[in-house]
């Protein structure tokens, strides 16, 4: 063990040299504001945006470039992700709560919907055929399904770090601990969602061609269909060219409401929507869960 | 020339799985044309060491696989490089056929017919694997084009009866494969057919 050994400056005694002193100096912490952190509870946020009832919200969350966070939300919660200054990436990963051997299957997801891009009305589907949310806005467009999250390994070699401690973390050790703290490990992590960078696909060649992000601030909203773990790592996009490694705050909130019903949409957007949304219907019926 | 390490046909509808030690090739030939051979890797030595779709399409900077394409784990580590291909581009978006996609994609009628993830869940169990290691896989021979508004779809393949892709493994790499069953799409050709897998001595 390594340390001073010796008293640093006689002329103050420490306040923290006794429990009680220590205790006291702890407390003394309680209420700094500082930019990233959550509000609690969540209906005293002051920043509700325009439209959102804050007495409804369940979550409120600033997440710095480079972090991460994660939650239980139940079915019917409306989970909004605004890029609040124009450079935030918010990596996703979605569960199904309690049961988190069915996830987001980023292949399906596509494949079924016959599109390669997410947009307002595209569901995020399981592996096990059902919804486990819709995407019901969107004011940004620059999305991406298909490069999954960074790399530790890719971001070494980039930036010359990629520890989820260093100061350009990878998304990959970013979900890796926020999967622990769900009992999860690191096979749970599959790939995922970003939202707020965006990739084009080149049609002949296949090439990713980088899109970048859209006009600060801009938000998604994404509704739960079912009860949901969602974990969200906020890192820099894979293939973003620019040779510093850059993110900024990623804003999250949440609030209550209703899955979407049978001949609501955006079940009704196409048969494979109507299906998807059905075989939730036939889960939770058999469940007893109205 | 040594002998093969493995020389088998994998029956139409049928899973094979297999370790491809570091130095040695895995052929796969298409026998009989347009069949989709759905396909996962992992580190034999530690399988929570898997492939990424995403990460190999990052590094290489393009959704298709075909020769030169770099084979990556989740962490970036190569795991086998495809060292030929006589067909041009293979898919790894579309992800596996199941039977609760199909419900999906097609009705409630495909529910009990045979997919490809009950063959990666069978095939994996062997190696104790489970429904939790299962990730976006290949699908070597399967025709996946993304038009410019994004439109996707599995349509008519670019195979040909006796193609083949050639794949060096940089690691002990265990590999799941399943010959696909998938009759209501053309990537089998409405047909689902047997192919051949060698595995060439290092």
């Amino acid at each position: 063990m390594t340390g001073p050994t010796t008293p640093r400056g006689p002329a103050a005694p420490s306040v923290t040299a006794t429990p009680e002193g220590a205790r006291d100096h702890a407390r003394s912490q309680a209420g700094t504001v500082v930019e990233h952190m959550p509000t609690l509870p969540a209906t005293a946020y002051a920043s509700a945006p325009a439209g959102v009832d804050a007495d409804a919200l369940v979550w409120a969350e600033r997440v710095a470039g480079g972090s991460y966070t994660h939650r239980v939300v139940r079915a019917g919660t409306t989970l909004r992700l605004t890029d609040l200054e124009g450079d935030a990436c918010a990596h996703l990963l979605l569960f199904r709560a309690g049961e988190p051997w069915e996830r987001l299957n980023v292949a399906d997801t596509v494949k079924v919907q016959w599109n390669a891009y997410l947009d307002v009305g595209q569901l995020l589907l399981s592996d096990q055929g059902r919804v486990l949310a819709s995407m019901v806005a969107d004011t940004s467009g620059h999305h991406d399904t298909l490069c999954g999250t960074s790399s530790r390994l890719r971001n070494e070699e980039r930036y010359g770090s990629g520890e989820a401690h260093g100061p350009s973390p990878a998304g990959r050790e970013l979900f890796v601990l926020a999967a622990a703290k769900h009992g999860l490990g690191p096979i749970d992590v599959a790939p995922s969602l970003s939202f707020f960078k965006g990739v084009h696909i080149e049609p002949d060649s296949g090439a990713l061609t980088w899109r970048g992000a859209a006009p600060a601030p801009a938000h998604i909203e994404l509704r739960a269909e079912l009860d949901l773990l969602a974990l969200i790592a906020n890192t820099a996009h894979p293939v973003d060219p620019r040779p510093a490694w850059s993110c900024t705050t990623l804003e999250v909130l949440a609030w209550t409401g209703v899955p979407t019903g049978p001949d609501q949409w955006p079940a009704t957007v196409s048969p494979e929507a109507a299906r998807a949304f059905a075989n939730n219907r036939e889960d939770l019926d058999a469940r007893g869960v109205r | 020339m040594s002998e093969p390490l493995v020389d088998v046909i994998v029956e139409a509808r049928a899973p094979w799985s297999g370790v491809v030690p570091a130095g040695a090739t895995l052929q796969i030939v298409d026998l009989r044309g347009n069949q989709a051979v759905d396909c996962l890797f992992y580190l034999a030595a530690d399988t929570t060491e898997r492939y990424s779709a995403p990460e190999t399409m990052v590094w290489q900077g393009s959704v298709f696989l075909t020769t030169g394409s770099v084979l990556r784990t989740h962490s970036g580590r190569p795991l086998l490089t495809v060292e030929a291909d006589e067909v041009g581009r293979h898919d790894t978006i579309g992800g596996a056929c199941s039977k609760e996609s199909n419900t999906l994609r097609y009705g409630h009628h495909t529910r009990h017919q045979h997919a490809c993830v009950e063959n990666f869940l069978a095939e994996g169990a062997r190696w104790g694997l489970g429904k939790r290691d299962l990730v976006s896989n290949i699908n070597w021979y399967m025709n996946v084009p993304v038009e410019e508004s994004g439109a996707l779809g599995i349509v008519d393949g670019l195979s040909a009866p006796g193609r083949a892709v050639i794949l060096r493994a940089h690691e002990d790499v265990l590999t799941l494969i399943s010959n696909c069953p998938q009759v209501n799409n053309p990537c089998n050709g409405f047909d689902p057919t047997p192919v051949r897998i060698v595995v060439g001595a290092p």
